[in-house]
């Protein structure tokens, strides 16, 4: 790991090292995160809408499906076996292939309808926004 | 193969002990396959959120090398409230054993994975000669 001098968003940073850590604590004590999972996923969220990014390279958007209901995000796809040239022989092979699935719960119900997903140079980005009757609303205190 | 999948591949970034890097970013070695066919080589490279304009390939004596400056996912007014992968440029070095021919490599990439095609060169590789009739 390198260490940083400048740090641009020191929570963005504390909140990665600690994932970081854990990480290496899980590893090193035999506990595996619940299920090692593909594809790994991002969540960015605020009060109105989330975001959820996935890295999924050599996945065309055919392969690619993604489903949502009630609260949970569903994404599921394959990806192509490689097609080699006749006679061609691997020295390595580190690329996994083949069918995945994977299912996210949301932090708050979401407005199906609006869901949008762009997949770009294999990263997958799918927004979603917090359903209208779950936002939250600002009472006002009226003095009688 | 098909399990996987089920992996998080994308590795810890590399520590380099010999040089600083002056980009104030971490480095992720990225997945490869390589293969080999009778003339020439394939290096197939997972290099997600990278396009044409933000990846170099340059090779030195034997020494190819594989940098690649994906964007960064930064979202306006929204906090990172779970993540998984971090961000970070990719880099990766390989040392070709065969000869290869530096004039015609060729790169392309395409949905997050970057193709290097490295012909091999010179002897060992036949050479047809077309017969032009007078």
């Amino acid at each position: 790991m390198m260490i940083r001098r400048v740090i641009s968003n020191p929570w963005l940073e504390a909140e990665r090292m600690q994932n970081e850590m854990n990480r290496l604590f899980n590893a090193a004590f035999g506990r595996s995160q619940s299920t090692p999972c593909f594809p790994a996923i991002n969540v960015w969220a605020n009060d109105e809408k989330q975001i959820v990014t996935a890295e999924l390279p050599g996945i065309v958007l055919e392969d690619l499906e993604i489903n949502v209901m009630g609260e949970t995000l569903t994404i599921s796809g394959q990806r192509q076996a490689p097609e080699l040239p006749e006679g061609a022989r691997y020295h390595r092979q580190e690329c996994g292939f083949g069918k995945f699935t994977r299912s996210i719960s949301l932090l708050y119900p979401v407005d199906v309808e609006k869901v949008e997903a762009t997949l770009e140079n294999g990263v997958l980005r799918v927004v979603l926004p917090r359903a209208e009757q779950d936002k939250p609303r600002k009472i006002a205190v009226r003095v009688s | 193969m098909s399990n996987e999948l089920e992996q998080v591949k994308k590795q810890s970034p590399e520590v380099y002990s010999d040089s600083e890097r002056t980009r104030d970013r971490r480095v992720y070695v990225p997945a490869a396959d390589i293969y080999e066919t009778e003339d020439a080589m394939f290096i197939i490279a997972d290099v997600p959120g990278v396009n044409q304009a933000n990846v170099e390939v340059t090779l030195e004596k034997n020494v190819l090398t594989i940098t690649a400056y994906p964007t960064e996912d930064t979202f306006e007014g929204l906090s990172l409230v779970y993540g998984e992968y971090g961000y970070g440029d990719l880099e990766r070095r390989f040392v070709l054993s065969n000869a290869i021919d530096q004039e015609k490599i060729e790169a392309t990439v395409q949905n997050g994975v970057l193709t290097l095609r490295l012909p091999k060169a010179g002897p060992a590789k036949s050479r047809k000669i077309v017969v032009q009739g007078a």
